[in-house]
């Protein structure tokens, strides 16, 4: 101790100031290493709030027979945790989604923005036309739209051409899932990854071959 | 600067002297973390209070994480922990890190109270910073049982019966503290429920408990190897850099050794036992029911009476005698190391309560009977006994006349100066 403090006085100012230049050195180097370290350990942690494997096993595609569908009725499953609503729309109503009528009520009539795979980008918004595959979850603040699939003078609402009506903040939308203008939603309901595995069966969340599409990849679920 | 009773500091970022104005935190960080006198002369045994709080840190980290992936119900808890090691993202790290830092928390923590008992650091003025350490030590314990059972493992099951069982030997109102306990009729899904409820809860109020037994030791100020007082600027060290520098050396070698143990043997039967496992079984008990290394020796002081109710005493009375350890110790001379019988005692001690430990890892047959009992009336004969007697019998060596001449090489006084040490104190 003695020894090595008589050193150092006796030390030039030259010298001092590069053992000063090597004590900062080391501090930063110890504080970098310091602070990798931290960043390393807490990446285990931040990951492990990300979906389990048994999460993401749980939200494996799943095959739905449409068989017993009947048209103008809705079957609701869930995929992963998200109930899909399946419709077998009648002839009438697919007139109606290209009337000029209900096309001037909304607000993304040609499906511009991502809300759907490439092979639900027309005016049906889905493979089959008759076959409607929709996420139902209202892109407002995430309530759940009702099914009023017949057009009626009063029924949900005056003058209604049939569609979806969200209870939470009256937003509307079609029987393809696109939403009305003069509305709090945003934007057309999701479309689900799926592909018809034969003309009874229906495969969520699978997309046809050689496409590439996931609820990732759209602009809001 | 002392305007509306604004609080006066020194800090040069603005922000900081904005802040400390107003909540002087800076301030007291400063005073308690970076001037505070601390004794030049400490050994590398005085790491292991912050090691402990490290440790402390890491289960409170890793189990905040574990809840949030375990389901605290007979019928879940077990498969949750077992998705715990196979599902979840780095969930058995997470989970090694918790089992592996409950063994080594007591490694610390033993190590810290083994340390205070040779260099006395519980006597006069620190008597409030060991006692505080009892109810932290207390406290560990009850965490520490309330969360091995949480897996329910048959180890979890039967441990917690078996300890449960011990309120049992309370006169008269014993069987209903037990079923109160329970919140049934046996250790059940109440039981589970209102442990891991506790095992939450308690961690924290740990925290609160040391921030106490750390401000009573910045009250009187460190013990010492010597054990001899401070007596001026000359004997300490500021905290920061020093001893901040010295922790962390400690801190580094204990994250090595605890990287081992997770990443090479976190299976190792004193972390982990195998029969734990196994499911939960109501209906078949295990061959052999052990509890964690750490509760060893105390078991084998239950099981070493036979008599049910006067083992459950002398099993807690090891434990409450530590309270009035700074009065059954007589002898004014803090370390042992001018107590010539007392280190010695004191090895015999640990001696002890290692011969305990492996005692209560063994049936209860044959010599292990002879044996345990043996050491629980040395354990009891040293508390009650020795600490009071030899103090008063024992003539110790000479202190050193102050921290700083023995660190700087000044050596002991000549016996003659020294002489009589003990009416000096």
């Amino acid at each position: 101790m003695a020894s090595s403090s008589e050193a150092a006085t006796a030390n030039s100012e030259g010298h001092a100031a590069e053992g000063a230049e090597r004590r900062d050195f080391l501090k930063m180097v110890t504080l970098a290493t310091a602070a990798v370290g931290v960043c390393a350990v807490a990446w285990p942690f931040i990951d492990s709030m990300n979906p389990a494997k048994d999460t993401i096993a749980a939200g494996s595609p799943i095959d739905v027979d449409l068989s017993q569908v009947a048209p103008g009725q809705q079957i609701v499953v869930l995929w992963r945790e998200k109930p899909i609503l399946l419709v077998n729309r009648p002839a009438e109503a697919l007139k109606t989604l290209q009337s000029s009528a209900m096309i001037n009520r909304l607000r993304d009539p040609d499906s511009r923005v991502l809300q759907q795979p490439p092979y639900a980008d027309n005016w049906h918004r889905s493979v089959k036309p008759e076959w409607a595959v929709l996420v139902g979850i209202c892109t407002h603040l995430g309530c759940l739209p009702q099914y009023f699939p017949n057009p009626s003078a009063n029924t949900p609402v005056a003058d209604w051409p049939g569609g979806y009506l969200c209870p939470c903040h009256g937003s509307k939308y079609d029987l393809a899932g696109r939403v009305w203008q003069g509305v709090p939603a945003p934007f057309n309901l999701p479309v689900p990854p799926y592909n018809f595995l034969d003309a009874r069966t229906v495969r969520i969340g699978e997309n046809p071959p050689n496409v590439t599409y996931s609820l990732n990849d759209i602009v809001q679920i | 600067m002392a305007e509306l009773g604004l609080q006066e500091n020194e800090f040069k970022n603005p922000v900081v002297h904005w802040i400390d104005a107003r909540l002087p935190v800076f301030t007291a960080m400063h005073k308690e973390y970076r001037q505070f006198p601390t004794p030049k002369n400490f050994n590398y045994f005085w790491n292991f209070g912050a090691l402990a709080t490290v440790n402390l840190a890491i289960m409170i980290i890793t189990g905040i994480f574990l809840a949030m992936n375990y389901n605290p119900s007979t019928a879940g808890a077990f498969d949750s922990v077992e998705r715990i090691m196979r599902d979840v993202n780095w969930g058995w790290m997470i989970r090694y890190l918790h089992v592996v830092g409950a063994s080594l928390f007591f490694v610390t923590v033993y190590v810290h109270i083994f340390r205070g008992l040779y260099y006395g650091s519980y006597k006069k003025p620190r008597e409030m910073i060991w006692m505080l350490g009892v109810v932290l030590l207390l406290l560990l314990m009850a965490t520490a049982f309330m969360g091995y059972v949480l897996p329910w493992g048959q180890m979890s099951f039967w441990g917690a019966t078996v300890i449960t069982n011990l309120f049992g030997a309370i006169p008269v109102v014993g069987h209903g503290i037990v079923t109160w306990l329970w919140g049934g009729f046996a250790v059940a899904n109440p039981t589970l429920n209102r442990f891991f409820s506790l095992h939450y809860l308690l961690p924290f109020i740990i925290v609160g408990f040391l921030v106490l037994h750390i401000m009573a030791l910045h009250t009187v100020g460190s013990n010492n190897p010597l054990g001899i007082d401070v007596k001026g600027p000359q004997d300490t060290l500021p905290f920061h850099p020093y001893y901040t520098v010295k922790d962390s050396v400690g801190v580094c070698v204990y994250l090595i050794v605890f990287a081992i143990l997770v990443f090479f043997i976190p299976h190792q039967p004193l972390l982990m036992d195998p029969n734990n496992s196994i499911q939960a079984n109501p209906l078949q008990t295990p061959s052999d029911i052990v509890p964690e290394w750490y509760f060893l020796p105390f078991y084998a002081i239950l099981r070493s009476v036979p008599n049910k109710l006067g083992g459950v005493v002398l099993l807690f009375g090891s434990i409450f005698v530590l309270f009035f350890l700074p009065w059954l110790d007589t002898s004014p001379v803090r370390s042992c190391r001018f107590r010539p019988i007392m280190r010695w005692l004191w090895v015999l001690f640990v001696i002890d309560v290692f011969v305990l430990g492996y005692v209560g890892a063994n049936r209860p047959v044959g010599i292990f009977i002879l044996l345990g009992r043996i050491a629980t009336v040395w354990y009891y004969i040293h508390m009650l006994i020795f600490l009071p007697l030899v103090g008063k019998l024992e003539r110790p060596l000479p202190l050193p006349e102050s921290i700083s001449k023995s660190v700087l090489g000044g050596g002991a006084l000549p016996s003659a100066a020294a002489a009589r040490p003990m009416e000096k104190a």
